[in-house]
């Protein structure tokens, strides 16, 4: 391990790495990296390598800990034996057993728990190389995985830490400045600025710690865009994946909405109806559709009129219905029901 | 814009009225919950990308029997939550005893779903045309964010796979997908949903699902059709590895270091 540096900041007023005081360390970001968790994201920020997963909701056993009227988010922080220089003992210690329960209170504003009543959220946050800082990118991990795996949140939450070297408040430690600071301060905050994490190591004066929180929340700031910035890139902004997204959200609509028999939902349907059709139909023509939205929109207007009758036709075939014939036709039960053509076409089949 | 993608948190719209499923309202403004898709037709809703089937009312799900008790038959709904079928709500008047005989563990039901209670208890019904007992076929696991794409607009995805690949399909809300059919065509169905699954953001899907199925004009031999076939896989797997591994590959690189994940 390196020793204590004579001087953090240099007379520039760079750091040891070359940083300002208010800058923070490179952050990269990977969603969706493990197939088996239903959320995922691997962080490396600085010479921080974190990987955290969700899993959940879930059943939770023992049932004791279960709770009547929302879901029980389980954080659990470890770091991995190799992740130091030094092998440390692997399983749970006093130090990560606190930082779980500090970090999983982190989300606690933001997860809508309430929606699962009984069930458990599962948040594995490992910490693959570890350079100062490891519970705060362990947060930004994690509140990924959380929205990788669709639960519903009110915001993202990121985590930076704010510290006291040669009596100078600094932005985002690293290893010496951690080791060898006069201060520590981690803190991790909503996107409306709302404190959800503040832990302190060392000594730092009401005013400091004042100002610290400032630089911390403009820290924040910047791991929100690097987060938003890998969410809205996950699925490409290709005009065409965002069509396709859509289509699938439509099909959704309808189904869900059909039981409602709203005449307006109706309308809606058979307009979005009307775009899938010109989707299949004329697909080189898409692409210019959405980048023209405007001209895209108007198209799919006179489309309604012409293919109102066509579409409500199939719209009328609410698709639980459908898979309800399914079901009978399996059993042998040949009288077609509504979907006349459809299932007259795959009697058809079947005989041929 | 109608329609894009969001993430949480995102505002999407200063009309408190108008939020729908997947949004929240704070001071007036509406909010979105989830990572997805809005839609500001109508109402404001936003469509996840992924996440978990939660039961609801009237949901036609594929279940399985883990436990049968004096009245009850439990079913794992692919939910966090067990659903209950009380025996009074099977077709057939069934005597507690004798429950076993016409549902035992293991057996996997398409049930409807007759109501959730608030503290998420699932009471499941079979007294609903086309529940039944799948003693036959196969059963599939999609994504339940992905049903709504295997049904297609208005079922024409579904009516596509059942005609071109000769099987019994059904779709459950909570990403079962059952097939009965000869074996050869479940492979080549079971390859389709899997298409469908991985690559459901490509447009003119339908036509490729009609025309992989197909695997060729109608009525070849079936030796050719399976060699046409295989070679479809291939090329699908292919494209799955580049699209989706790439990026759990690089985790697997670096756990491991190992050149096996690169094959």
């Amino acid at each position: 391990m390196s020793d204590k540096p004579e001087k953090f900041i240099d007379e520039n007023g760079l750091r040891l790495d070359g940083r300002r005081v208010d800058e923070i360390r490179p952050m990269t970001v990977e969603m969706g990296v493990l197939s088996r968790a239903d959320g995922s994201c691997y962080l490396e920020w600085g010479n921080n390598k974190v990987l955290a997963a969700v899993y959940g909701p879930r059943e939770l056993h023992p049932r004791r800990l279960q709770r009547p009227s929302e879901a029980l988010v389980r954080y659990r922080y470890n770091m991995a034996a190799f992740s130091v220089e030094d092998r440390i003992r692997p399983g749970p210690s006093r130090r990560s057993t606190e930082i779980s329960k500090v970090s999983g209170e982190a989300f606690e504003p933001v997860v809508m728990k309430q929606f699962y009543p009984g069930a458990v959220i599962d948040v594995f946050a490992e910490v693959l190389q570890a350079d100062a800082g490891t519970r705060t990118a362990a947060i930004n991990a994690a509140t990924l995985a959380l929205v990788d795996a669709g639960i519903p949140m009110k915001g993202l939450v990121a985590s930076c830490a704010v510290g006291k070297v040669d009596g100078q408040l600094v932005l985002d430690l690293n290893k010496p400045e951690d080791n060898y600071g006069d201060a520590d301060l981690p803190i991790a905050m909503t996107e409306d600025g709302e404190i959800t994490l503040l832990q302190m190591d060392g000594n730092l004066t009401a005013d400091e710690i004042a100002k610290g929180i400032e630089m911390a929340r403009k820290g924040c700031e910047q791991i929100f865009a690097i987060q938003k910035e890998a969410l809205l890139s996950k699925f490409g902004t290709t005009d065409e994946e965002e069509l396709l997204k859509e289509a699938e959200l439509q099909a959704e609509v309808a189904t869900s909405e059909d039981e409602t028999e709203d005449v307006e939902v109706v309308s809606e349907v058979v307009s979005e109806v009307a775009l899938e059709d010109e989707d299949d139909e004329l697909k080189d023509e898409v692409d210019e559709d959405l980048e023209l939205q405007d001209e895209g929109e108007a198209f799919t207007d006179d489309e309604v009129e012409d293919t109102s009758d066509e579409a409500e036709d199939l719209f009328g075939e609410d698709v639980s219905e459908f898979e309800i014939n399914e079901g009978t036709e399996s059993e042998g039960d040949s009288s077609s029901e509504p979907e006349g053509a459809e299932s007259d076409e795959d009697e058809g089949e079947k005989n041929e | 814009m109608d329609r894009n993608i969001v993430i949480p948190g995102q505002l999407l719209s200063e009309k408190k009225e108008m939020a729908g499923p997947g949004t929240y309202v704070k001071d007036g403004n509406i909010y979105s919950l989830l990572y997805g898709v809005a839609n500001f037709k109508g109402r404001v809703s936003v469509v996840p990308f992924s996440g978990k089937y939660i039961p609801s009312r009237k949901d036609f799900i594929i279940v399985k029997v883990i436990d049968v008790t004096p009245s009850n038959w439990i079913m794992e709904t692919g939910s966090p939550y067990d659903g209950l079928l009380h025996v009074s709500e099977f077709p057939k008047r069934v005597d507690s005893s004798e429950m076993r005989k016409f549902m035992d563990i293991g057996d996997s039901v398409v049930v409807r779903v007759k109501d959730v209670s608030k503290a998420m208890k699932v009471e499941l019904s079979m007294r609903e045309q086309g529940s039944k007992v799948l003693r036959q076929g196969r059963i599939i696991e999609v994504m339940p964010a992905k049903v709504p794409r295997v049904i297609g607009h208005g079922g024409s995805m579904v009516s596509i796979l059942k005609k071109e690949s000769n099987c019994d399909v059904f779709v459950g809300k909570n990403g079962r997908i059952w097939i009965n059919g000869r074996d050869n065509d479940m492979d080549r169905l079971t390859t389709a949903i899997e298409m469908i699954e991985s690559e459901s953001h490509i447009s003119g899907l339908t036509d490729k699902v009609g025309i992989f199925l197909r695997g060729g004009p109608e009525g070849t031999e079936s030796s050719d059709e399976e060699q046409l076939v295989d070679e479809e896989v291939a090329g699908v797997s292919l494209e799955d590895d580049d699209v989706t591994e790439e990026t759990s590959r690089k985790v697997d690189v670096l756990l491991e270091n190992d050149p096996e994940g690169t094959d």
